[in-house]
């Protein structure tokens, strides 16, 4: 729910060294951002959980958890957003298979989808980019409209398909232009539908996995992050310049 | 109607820094002090402890202890030609919430100001002439010297148990300290936290370049320590969860374990939380304040009569009451005359990146929110502003802070942020990378100002608090002198000419959407002279002597470097001006 300055900032933030109440440094990360965009991976199959409300199975052969707050189509489409961004690859399975649209559909249910800390009273003006979100609608309401005005330009440019039944090619293709804004949504502003979905996604593949994403801690091993667990008064002069791994990283279900 | 509660003598609004250290000097006394906190009762335990406290999410991304924007917020503009409109969601600031504050969730960067940075105005004058002062620039003096707090800044480092290096005592250069800092009467009370690798990369390269490195005065403790108010700090964990974050080890020094515990000593002090103070009332002549009004967790108005006020909430919510509540004249940007929302400054930003090679590990995850080694060469007024075409300088560093990916998964420049080929880039950069930031000081300007907005309010009611801020010319200069130097600094760690990623953070207008700092200044100053300031040198309102106002919001401009040390130092020694003689003979102090 940020615009496109905020989610490279905070990236940076820690980077800079945001303790240091030093500020946001543009990084490769956001210069890449810029950039040329992903090239497209190889087309895969259709997304064979579209329509179905229920989450794609995950890793370990746990039962399949349902969606508490999208709806079978929205579903769909967020599931296919998931793979479109965290691909398969040989550092961590899918997206939705490490539990990351379990992840969106719990966020948007709960008190920050329902903007529950938000300033939400009007009048609503558009304002200038430098005034930031100035919209009346919630975080669950700006993604599941943008979902829609999504699903109806896809409908109208590649036959009746929607989102989710593009081939993984043409996905990417739309994912592009949704976060160059090259494509106008009628309903909600394309970065703030993008930056937002994008920025909770990236949450489900990062946060701790008490949340439902992150499965496995799938993107903290591939990263080499201990975990939240480790103390490292008598480690960061002894492990100077020398890779510091565990086996298992640990998180916060894991303590207690 | 609001009930009437009994009286008491003392209210207190606010459970931070500046409120708990108040209601802790004053608990000697056994006045009847009751102090107001808007947010929750927490404390280190149970609310800090656990796997929980760890959890990014819940706190770095959700912001668990930032104030609710559905209860209160500003309004914001870049020009006064402009309508305000209200900040929806978190932004460029974080204002805490809950027991104390943001002196909970803070990094715990604790410096003194320079010499300089108390006197910006005749000292900039006694060196270069009134002529290099733009003329838009309200450049205004401390009422105080850094002499005359050097006492209070002492003892606010002794009762964090502040890590870091002296630089100058007595006068005399300590090897390893900052060599521009103002004379100290003592050493630090606890030596500095152990350097990371990159904070070694950077302190050659500083010292190859001829600056002069020292390691971030912390209140991050680097070892267990016991302060002279028998209270222990226990030893820094390193474990990277800090900003944003209340802190397990009690090593992030903290008021609501330093302070609160010594406030309620006093039988007669009595905290109540999920209380908004909103309103100071006034007599009818406007000259005294009789108490506050304020809402409970139940959604009553209630009024706390009392004989002294003390503000002590965060920069917006301070000027917010002045404002609101009718103490002291409005300022006007047009005439540049009045007092309440006068001089409010921001702070600049930076850096650069640094790209390492493959066989360097900097172990990310390995740091505390103040860990850091910093260079103030190009700080305060160390350098020639004649020369440089600017006044005000900053501070140039590299921090060891976090690296829990959820806040920091950094890719190799040209990567991509999702999809194919993402993934490995962010394995190749994780261990790789770092920055060098800058944090710059911002003069006060007359068309830089708080004041009320005339459309939107808070859940309470009141008009909510508009602000006006713009970056002008001087600290643009600022930004873009400082993200050369970070260049130039991050070439010589790389082995290489400077350039690649980078820049000043001030590029066009000032966006208040992305996080950048929470070091707001001004908006109530304090000074000599009550033409250009809110508040004598004691913090007491020249208009209204029985309400006092502590703060950053005191500041009458901002510095490159962070507030809460003289935050905490005018604390004390507004503490001390309240219990020796306030008390002694209520009525104005000067």
């Amino acid at each position: 729910m940020t615009d496109e300055a905020t989610t490279d900032r905070r990236t940076l933030l820690k980077l800079a060294g945001l303790g240091l109440g030093v500020a946001a440094v543009p990084t490769a990360a956001a210069v890449a951002a810029q950039g040329e965009p992903a090239a497209a991976p190889p087309a895969a199959g259709g997304h064979d959980m579209a329509g179905m409300n229920h989450a794609a199975p995950v890793a370990g052969g746990e039962p399949r958890p349902g969606y508490v707050f999208l709806n079978p189509d929205e579903a769909a489409f967020v599931e296919a957003f998931v793979d479109t961004l965290i691909p398969e690859d040989e550092l961590t399975a899918k997206g939705t298979d490490l539990g990351v649209a379990i992840f969106v559909d719990r966020q948007l249910y709960g008190g920050w989808g329902n903007g529950d800390r938000m300033y939400l009273q009007g009048p609503f003006l558009e304002g200038t980019p430098e005034q930031g979100y100035q919209l009346r609608l919630t975080p669950n309401q700006l993604v599941t409209a943008g979902i829609a005005d999504v699903n109806d330009h896809v409908s109208a440019t590649y036959a009746g398909n929607s989102f989710d039944t593009l081939e993984e090619a043409d996905r990417i293709k739309v994912v592009t232009a949704l976060e160059s804004a090259s494509i106008d949504l009628p309903t909600v502003p394309t970065r703030y539908f993008f930056n937002t979905l994008f920025q909770l996604v990236m949450d489900g593949f990062f946060a701790d996995p008490i949340y439902g994403g992150n499965k496995g801690k799938a993107s903290w091993k591939m990263l080499g992050y201990p975990g939240v667990g480790e103390m490292y008064a008598d480690k960061i002069a002894e492990w100077r310049n020398r890779p510091y791994r565990v086996d298992e990283p640990l998180s916060i279900q894991d303590l207690m | 109607m609001a009930t009437k509660l009994p009286p008491v003598d003392v209210v207190i609004v606010g459970s931070g820094w500046t409120g708990g250290i108040v209601a802790k000097e004053l608990a000697p006394t056994g006045l009847k002090v009751v102090m107001f906190e808007r947010g929750r009762p927490q404390d280190t335990t149970p609310d800090f402890s656990g796997p929980q406290a760890h959890d990014s999410l819940k706190y770095s991304r959700r912001l668990h202890m930032v104030q609710d924007l559905s209860q209160e917020t500003i309004t914001f503009r870049n020009s006064m030609d402009q309508v305000a409109l209200p900040i929806r969601q978190h932004g460029f600031y974080w204002p805490g919430t809950n027991v104390g504050g943001s002196g909970a969730h803070w990094s715990g960067l604790t410096w003194r100001w320079l010499e300089w940075e108390h006197k910006m105005l005749s000292g900039t004058v006694a060196k270069y002439g009134k002529g290099i002062i733009p003329e838009d620039m309200n450049l205004q003096d401390w009422p105080l010297s850094y002499a005359e707090l050097e006492p209070y800044y002492d003892k606010f480092e002794k009762v964090c148990g502040i890590s870091g290096k002296a630089g100058n005592i007595k006068g005399k250069n300590v090897p390893g300290g900052n060599p521009f800092e103002a004379p100290r009467q003592n050493e630090y009370p606890t030596p500095p936290m152990t350097a990371s690798h990159t904070m070694m990369l950077f302190e050659k390269a500083t010292q190859n370049l001829g600056y002069h490195p020292f390691p971030v005065p912390t209140a991050n403790c680097s070892e267990d320590y016991t302060n002279p108010d028998g209270i222990t700090l226990g030893q820094c964990h390193y474990c990277g969860h800090c900003t944003a974050f209340g802190c397990e080890a009690n090593a992030k020094a903290s008021p609501h374990f330093l302070m609160l515990p010594l406030a309620r000593k006093n039988p007669n002090f009595q905290l109540r939380t999920n209380s908004t103070v909103v309103k100071v009332n006034l007599s009818s002549d406007g000259k005294r304040a009789t108490g506050v009004t304020y809402v409970d967790a139940r959604g009553r108005e209630l009024e706390q009569p009392a004989d002294l006020v003390v503000l002590g909430a965060f920069v917006t919510g301070n000027v917010h009451l002045m404002l609101h509540s009718g103490i002291g004249k409005p300022y006007d940007p047009k005439t540049n005359t009045g007092v309440i929302g006068r001089n409010y400054a921001f702070q600049g930003g930076g850096g650069a990146f640094l790209l390492l090679d493959k066989n360097t590990f900097t172990n990310p995850f390995m740091g505390s929110g103040a860990l850091g080694t910093w260079i103030d060469d190009f700080n305060g007024d160390n350098y020639d502003f004649a020369k440089a075409g600017y006044i005000g300088g900053g501070g140039i560093s590299i921090g060891s802070n976090s690296g829990d990916p959820l806040t920091y998964h950094p890719t190799l420049p040209g990567a991509p942020r999702w999809g194919k080929g993402w993934k490995q880039a962010m394995v190749d950069a994780y261990h790789h990378v770092a920055g060098i930031g800058h944090q710059g000081a911002v003069m006060s300007y007359r068309q830089n100002y708080f004041d009320l907005d005339p459309t939107y309010r808070d859940a309470f009611g009141r008009p909510l608090l508009r602000l006006t801020f713009d970056w002008q010319p001087n600290e643009t200069k600022i930004m873009t002198a400082h993200s050369a130097v970070c260049q130039e600094i991050a070439g010589e760690i790389m082995g290489r000419k400077p350039g690649g990623p980078g820049g000043p953070r001030a590029i066009g207008h000032f966006n208040s959407a992305p996080y950048q700092t929470t070091h707001n200044t001004g908006g109530v100053v304090f000074g000599d002279d009550p033409n250009t300031s809110a508040l004598n040198k004691y913090c007491q309102s020249w208009d209204v002597p029985n309400v006092f106002v502590l703060g950053s919001c005191v500041f009458p401009q901002n510095a490159g470097r962070n507030p809460t040390g003289p935050v905490g130092a005018l604390a004390y020694w507004t503490a001390e001006a309240i219990t020796k003689k306030y008390l002694k003979r209520p009525g104005a102090l000067v």
